[in-house]
């Protein structure tokens, strides 16, 4: 369970978080959805400690992520993150980029890391992409791969970072169908969104940013059938 | 008939010798000075990259220094000034601590850039997966800043190897000073001098034929 408490994130002056309360449920998918500077990358950033916070605590299972004795090394192998950029390691082949962290930061042997990273390779569908570069394959390719990559550490939460906005359009698909698939088999997902349809179809509950503020939560019928806020109304019509 | 008296006499088997043994001297203070300068200018480019503005207070003028003062100045200076502060050495150890540090600091700023060739993005991605610091830097910073800046790092190789040179100055029998010693007694400048050009070709050109390839290798 992740649970987010009074979270304040500060870039200098600039208050980015203001005061996030937040609980994810073991086996919940929660979609964050918002505009552009509204916080929301922040916080997934702020889960696994990419960032450091000002204020408040994030505990994950109940460790606490930003106390000075936490292993953040170890605690970030239980939190798969996938970005914007898929960022393969060009040096390494699709199965290599797998198994390197299996490898050198589980510490598996080199059969079983390779094993494991095929098996995930296979589950998002690159199976016969092994041997290839990542530069010869496609953005949605690479960005499975950086799934598959996130998955090989056995993680029990995955955070997508806008997971698809640096995809073309015809590229979104395969993508959102391989985050569906682990949403089915019961990872608990947090993603940071704009594909309102992934958002309402998939997540169990839908959270609203609006400049650092978590201004409406609940589920994705209710989120976007009746939005209370005025500000996710007027998000919702542009987006529509 | 007065027995004249001969200043010169040709060019022998046994010259070619000399200029190979003196080749030899040539490639050993390079690859010293570029192994140790390379190693040293690594962890200088590593300084420079983790604090920029630390670095370019303190550590970049000392390091712009030993880059822009001509070698043969550094060499000079070095090697009178260094009994003044109680340092014996000989024309060998002088030129090579010399090399080793224009070395560095050239090395310096193609680490640098290496580092910085792999971009937050990417160090962000590796450490989400798990690693340290230092597992991020061996795995992925090392590899993929590597590649990107090693034609540059055997720019700097290749200049060093030539640039040894010049420390024949201090009177260390390298290959230039070789040829300077058999020129005086044989007369024979353009024999000597194509030879001596032909000992350095063979030892840059199998550096750059090996780094060509194994930039091919990496491309692919």
């Amino acid at each position: 369970m992740i649970e987010i408490r009074d979270l304040h994130k500060y870039f200098g002056a600039l208050h980015v978080l203001k005061g996030i309360n937040l609980d994810v449920e073991k086996g919940e998918v929660l979609s964050v959805i918002g505009a552009s500077g509204s916080g929301k990358s922040t916080l997934l950033y702020c889960i696994n400690a990419l960032e450091a916070i000002q204020q408040g605590s994030v505990l994950v299972d109940g460790t606490d992520v930003h106390a000075k004795g936490t292993n953040i090394n170890t605690l970030r192998q239980n939190l798969g993150m996938v970005f914007q950029q898929w960022n393969s390691f060009p040096h390494l082949t699709v199965l290599e980029n797998v198994a390197l962290a299996p490898r050198i930061v589980r510490g598996l042997d080199k059969a079983r890391a390779r094993e494991i990273a095929e098996q995930q390779l296979v589950h998002v569908g690159l199976g016969d992409k092994l041997n290839n570069y990542p530069l010869a394959l496609s953005g949605g390719q690479q960005q499975r791969l950086a799934i598959a990559r996130a998955l090989a550490m056995e993680p029990s939460y995955m955070l997508f970072d806008e997971a698809t906005s640096a995809l073309d359009p015809e590229l979104v698909g395969e993508v959102l169908d391989t985050m569906r698939l682990l949403a089915e088999e019961g990872m608990t997902m947090i993603c940071v969104t704009h594909e309102m349809g992934f958002a309402r179809e998939v997540s169990d509950r839908v959270a609203f940013f609006h400049q650092g503020i978590m201004e409406e939560i609940s589920p994705p019928e209710e989120l976007f059938g009746a939005p209370k806020s005025e500000h996710l109304q007027k998000f919702l019509s542009k987006v529509k | 008939m007065q027995p004249t008296a001969t200043f010169f006499s040709g060019f022998t088997l046994n010259d070619l010798w000399f200029l190979g043994e003196a080749a030899l001297k040539s490639m050993w203070i390079s690859i010293l000075a570029i192994t140790f300068g390379s190693a040293m200018g690594v962890v200088f480019g590593w300084l420079l990259s983790v604090s920029r503005r630390a670095g370019a207070l303190t550590l970049a003028p000392v390091l712009d220094v030993f880059r822009s003062v001509p070698l043969i100045i550094q060499l000079v200076l070095f090697f009178n000034f260094a009994p003044m502060i109680g340092l014996r050495l000989n024309p060998f150890e002088a030129g090579l601590i010399v090399l080793v540090v224009y070395t560095s600091a050239n090395v310096a700023t193609v680490a640098q850039a290496g580092i910085e060739a792999v971009g937050g993005p990417m160090r962000r991605a590796a450490r989400s997966l798990g690693m340290s610091y230092w597992q991020d830097m061996r795995y992925v910073v090392w590899p993929i800043g590597l590649r990107a800046v090693f034609p540059a790092w055997i720019g700097v190789a290749l200049g060093v190897m030539k640039d040894s040179a010049l420390v024949s100055v201090l009177g260390y029998v390298e290959l230039l000073k070789a040829s300077q010693i058999l020129i005086t007694r044989t007369q024979e400048t353009f024999l000597i001098l194509a030879i001596a050009g032909a000992f350095y070709f063979a030892l840059s050109y199998p550096i750059s034929h090996y780094a060509a390839r194994l930039e091919k290798r990496w491309t692919q």
